[in-house]
Formats: C-alpha cells, sequence, structure tokens
C-alpha cells in the first residue's frame, strides 16, 4: 500500500521539480528582470530572511480566515437544519442561496471594512457571508438526500424527529456537508486576501502583496503567494482528513481501501 | 410556477429587514446631524425618516440603492464615465473574453490530459491542488507585470480572468471527458473504434452536462477576477473601479449600485448558459 502510495506521487513532484528547474533555467538563461519572474532560488532565499514579517502577515489574515470560516460555515449549517422542516422557506430560500453562490460576493469587501474597521474583524465579516451560501445549499441538499425506504425504517422504530435527524440525515448529510467544507476553505482564503486589497492595518497577505507589487519586489511577492498557496492546502488537507475520519462509510473512500 | 409565491415572500422578508437593518445603523449617524445642526428635538419618525434617507448612510435604504442604480444605469448616458452602463460594459468585456480564453485553454488540456497518461499522472495533481490554493491572490501581480510589457487597458484583466476560470474548466472536463461508462467504452473498442473516434462520438458528446457545469463556474469565476483586478488597476474603470472608488470616498450607495450591477451581470451569465445548456442537453437527449 505504502509503495503504491509512493508511486503515485513520484510522477507530480517529478513535474514540480521539473517546472522549477525550467523556471530557474529560463530566467537565468535568458536574463529575465527580477521585477518580472524571479527565479525560484531568489523566492526561496526571500521566503528564509523574511520569516517574522511573513510570519505576522499569516498571523494576521489567518484570523479573519478562521474566524469567517467558523461563523459562516456554522451559521450556513445551523439555517439550513431550520429551513429543513419547512418545505416553503426551502422553495423560497434554496434558489436565492444558489443564485448568490454565483455571485461576486468580494464586491462587499469595501462595505465591511466601512462597517468593522481595518483589522481582521471586517475580512471575517467578508468569509462569513462567502462561507455561509454554499453550506447552506449543501446542508439542505444533504439533509433530503436521506432515501426513503431508510425514513420509513425510522418511522417503524417510531423514532421521533431529532432522532431521525440525528442517527440518520445527519451522517448521510456528511459528504455534502464536507464538500461545503472543503469549498468554504478556498473561499475563506480568497475573501481574507481581497479584502485585505482593501484597506488593512499594515500586516495581513492581501497587504503584504498589494503593496510589494507597487515597490517591484515581487520575489517578496512570490513568496507571499507561497505562504498561501500552502496554507491554503494544508487547511483543504485537514477538512479532507476529518471528512476520511468522519465519512468512512462513504463508497468513495471504501473503493480506494479495497 | 410553484415556487413563485415563497421565493416573493423571502425577498419580501429580505427587504424589510434591510430597511430595519439601515433605521438601526444609521441612527446614530442622523442623531449626530441632528444634533449638529442644532435640532435637540425630534420624534421616532423624524429619526426614521432621516436614517433611510441620508447622504453617506452605513447601509443605504433599498429605495436609495434603486434610485442609484435607476440614475446610473438609465438617466446618465452610457457614454459618461459616472454611468454604470459604461464600467459594466468594461467588466463584461473582460470577463467575456478572459471566460473564453480561459475555457478554450481549460478544455483543451483536458483533453491533452485524457489522451495522454503521464500527464494526468504528473500534472492533473498539481490541476486539482490549484483549486485549493487562493490563485486570485496574483491578480495583482499580473497587472504589474503586464504593465511591464505594455500590456495595458483591458487586456491584464481579461488575462486574470482567463486564469481564473482555467482551473475549474480542466478540472470539470477532465471528469466530462472520463465520465462515459466502461460498458460504453468497450462498446466503442468492439467497434474497433479509433481513439479519436471513442472521443468525438463517445467521450466528447457524455462530457456535455459536465462542460456546461463549468461553464456556468467559469464565467462566474471570471467575472470575480475581472472584478478583483480592477480593484488592483483601478484607472481604467470598470465595476471594481467603481467599488474602490465609492469605498475611498465613502460613497456606499454608489458601492452598492456598483455591488448589484456586478450581481446582476453575473447571474444573467450564469442563467443564459443554463437556459442554452438545458436546450442543447434536451436536444441531445440527456435524462436530467
Amino acid at each position: 500500500m505504502t509503495s503504491g502510495r509512493l508511486a503515485d506521487l513520484l510522477p507530480p513532484i517529478a513535474f514540480g521539480l521539473a517546472v522549477l528547474a525550467l523556471w530557474e533555467a529560463g530566467v537565468r538563461l535568458f536574463h529575465v528582470p527580477a521585477i518580472i519572474l524571479p527565479p525560484p532560488s531568489a523566492i526561496a532565499m526571500r521566503l528564509a530572511t523574511s520569516v517574522p514579517t511573513l510570519a505576522a502577515d499569516f498571523n494576521q489574515t489567518i484570523r479573519g480566515v478562521l474566524a469567517g470560516y467558523a461563523i459562516g460555515s456554522l451559521a450556513g449549517f445551523v439555517i439550513a437544519v431550520l429551513i429543513d422542516r419547512s418545505e416553503f422557506l426551502q422553495r423560497g430560500l434554496m434558489p436565492i442561496g444558489n443564485l448568490v453562490s454565483a455571485l461576486p460576493i468580494v464586491g462587499i469587501a469595501p462595505i465591511m471594512v466601512m462597517w468593522f474597521g481595518f483589522d481582521w474583524q471586517s475580512k471575517a465579516a467578508v468569509v462569513v457571508v462567502m462561507t455561509f451560501f454554499p453550506m447552506l445549499v449543501n446542508a439542505v441538499a444533504g439533509l433530503s438526500s436521506a432515501g426513503a425506504m431508510e425514513r420509513d425504517l425510522m418511522k417503524t422504530y417510531g423514532a421521533d424527529y431529532w432522532q431521525t435527524l440525528l442517527a440518520l440525515r445527519l451522517p448521510v448529510a456528511m459528504p455534502f456537508i464536507f464538500n461545503a467544507l472543503k469549498i468554504n476553505t478556498t473561499l475563506a482564503m480568497i475573501g481574507a486576501i481581497v479584502a485585505e486589497f482593501f484597506g488593512t492595518p499594515i500586516v495581513g497577505m492581501g497587504f503584504r502583496i498589494s503593496t510589494e507589487v507597487g515597490r517591484l519586489q515581487i520575489d517578496m511577492v512570490w513568496a507571499t503567494i507561497v505562504v498561501a498557496a500552502v496554507t491554503g492546502s494544508l487547511f483543504y488537507a485537514l477538512v479532507a482528513g476529518v471528512e476520511r475520519r468522519v465519512t468512512f462509510w462513504h463508497p468513495s473512500y471504501r473503493a480506494k481501501e479495497a | 410556477m410553484k415556487s413563485a409565491l415563497p421565493i416573493t415572500t423571502v425577498v419580501l422578508a429580505i427587504l424589510a429587514a434591510w430597511y430595519v437593518a439601515a433605521a438601526l445603523m444609521n441612527a446614530d449617524l442622523q442623531r449626530d446631524l441632528f444634533a449638529n445642526s442644532g435640532k435637540a428635538h425630534y420624534s421616532t419618525r423624524e429619526l426614521v425618516e432621516g436614517s433611510l434617507n441620508m447622504e453617506r448612510p452605513r447601509l443605504p435604504a433599498p429605495h436609495q440603492v434603486a434610485a442609484e442604480l435607476y440614475q446610473l444605469v438609465f438617466a446618465t448616458p452610457p457614454t459618461s464615465k459616472r454611468s454604470l452602463v459604461y464600467h459594466g460594459v468594461i467588466t463584461l468585456e473582460e470577463t467575456l473574453i478572459g471566460w473564453l480564453i480561459g475555457s478554450a485553454l481549460g478544455i483543451g488540456l483536458a483533453v491533452l490530459i485524457v489522451s495522454m497518461r503521464w500527464l494526468d499522472r504528473s500534472m492533473m495533481p498539481w490541476i486539482v491542488a490549484s483549486q485549493t490554493v487562493p490563485i486570485i491572490a496574483l491578480a495583482p501581480m499580473i497587472v504589474v507585470i503586464l504593465n511591464q510589457f505594455n500590456i495595458t487597458g483591458i487586456a491584464p484583466k481579461a488575462a486574470i480572468a482567463a486564469y481564473l476560470s482555467f482551473f475549474p474548466v480542466t478540472v470539470g472536463m477532465v471528469k466530462g471527458f472520463r465520465s462515459p461508462e466502461p460498458l460504453q467504452l468497450d462498446l466503442m473498442r468492439t467497434y474497433s473504434a479509433t481513439r479519436a473516434q471513442t472521443f468525438l462520438k463517445l467521450r466528447a458528446p457524455a462530457s456535455a452536462p459536465f462542460f456546461f457545469a463549468s461553464m456556468k463556474v467559469a464565467v462566474a469565476a471570471a467575472l470575480v477576477g475581472a472584478v478583483v483586478a480592477e480593484v488592483t488597476k483601478s484607472e481604467d474603470g470598470g465595476l471594481g473601479a467603481r467599488l474602490l472608488a465609492g469605498s475611498y470616498y465613502g460613497q456606499t450607495i454608489q458601492i452598492w449600485a456598483a455591488l448589484f450591477v456586478a450581481a446582476a451581470l453575473s447571474a444573467a451569465l450564469v442563467g443564459l448558459i443554463g437556459v442554452v445548456g438545458r436546450f442543447a442537453q434536451r436536444r441531445m437527449a440527456f435524462s436530467s
């Protein structure tokens, strides 16, 4: 099993290293100025020498990401459970939820900065709005995904609403809920970083990117992007790992074990 | 239209909540305004009326946004730099160009990935991983880099729009091209179809539902890309530039109006693709 996994990992790693090598060689051979594309080695140097700045930026941005992610996802889930009992509300809210999910919500960033100030709270507010609707739509779909047969079985057991919810419908909804949680990791990072373009105290990943671009310190921009990319991937991997634990029964995981 | 009544109810409830929120959020500002103008005694009615009609409210009331929208969309000539039609068209152009380029590249790469095993194994994990990365963070840098090459105007923003729509299309179309079942692929083999024939007659048509789903995601992503790119380079106009200008000068009503135009654009584009998709899939006899 481990050797199989290693064989799966080898081609992408080789590909990534090849791209880096080509990038480094190309930049050096054609003397590309560093303000257009710095070589990976320069970016790595910058990463190594700017750890305190990058850590402070990370610390600032991650607050908005995590607070917004937690509040937005939880609120979407709670509202989904609440409107799940009313078909009328579902019919009214679902089309609107689907519509809003497709809208450019990051645009509310300037409004949130006005309401909640320059600090991380305004970024969290943007993230709350961005993560709310995907969770709402997915959780409602998930709650209604239990089959008629299973529901009938619960009824023959004499289970009440809460018992059915906890024992049948929530577990069945978990793949949908985790789908939203995974989508929301990316949305939360995007929301927090873009909101920082609109105003922030002088720290944060989005702030760093927009100011260093202005000062033409492109290697610092790349260093920040590396941090953002690694953060985003780890966040996603973390949620995916929890999902594997919670929904181990789902066919998509069972198939891989076999 | 069984859903018409529930949707209307919910929309009305949202509007009502909005009015209440606007009155509450602006009340303090309005009290200050009364105090500054030396008006010590005022009724609650005056306070509420004032808070709903402020020039620079914290939260503009729906009718103020509607009036601003009417003013900037219909009553202002589309050539004026204040007109939201003027800025909306800029954003729409960037979005459409970016969407077309990004989708074409995404579909092209998906075809390559599906037909070449080594590309699939080496590149696909990176493309999937790119979905978890806030790639929009690259937007300001792309604008500046293209600026070095004297590429200005709508091109850099279209590039960012293309870049944001590229990855979801690649991932979606790879899934789509792989959606035929083994049984169907075996049938093609018994016909001794070539790979190209299998692709054109089975994989490509089978990917139609994925195609339209990807196009919807891509056009929404392209619009976000265009708007964010306009924020980072706001001299050339566009809805993102209006958002930024509004936030500089505290023109909240203007921000909301620009947001509504952006939302309407996005909804219209996604809706249009949905209609085309439903029509096409019915013609192709997909059950859904």
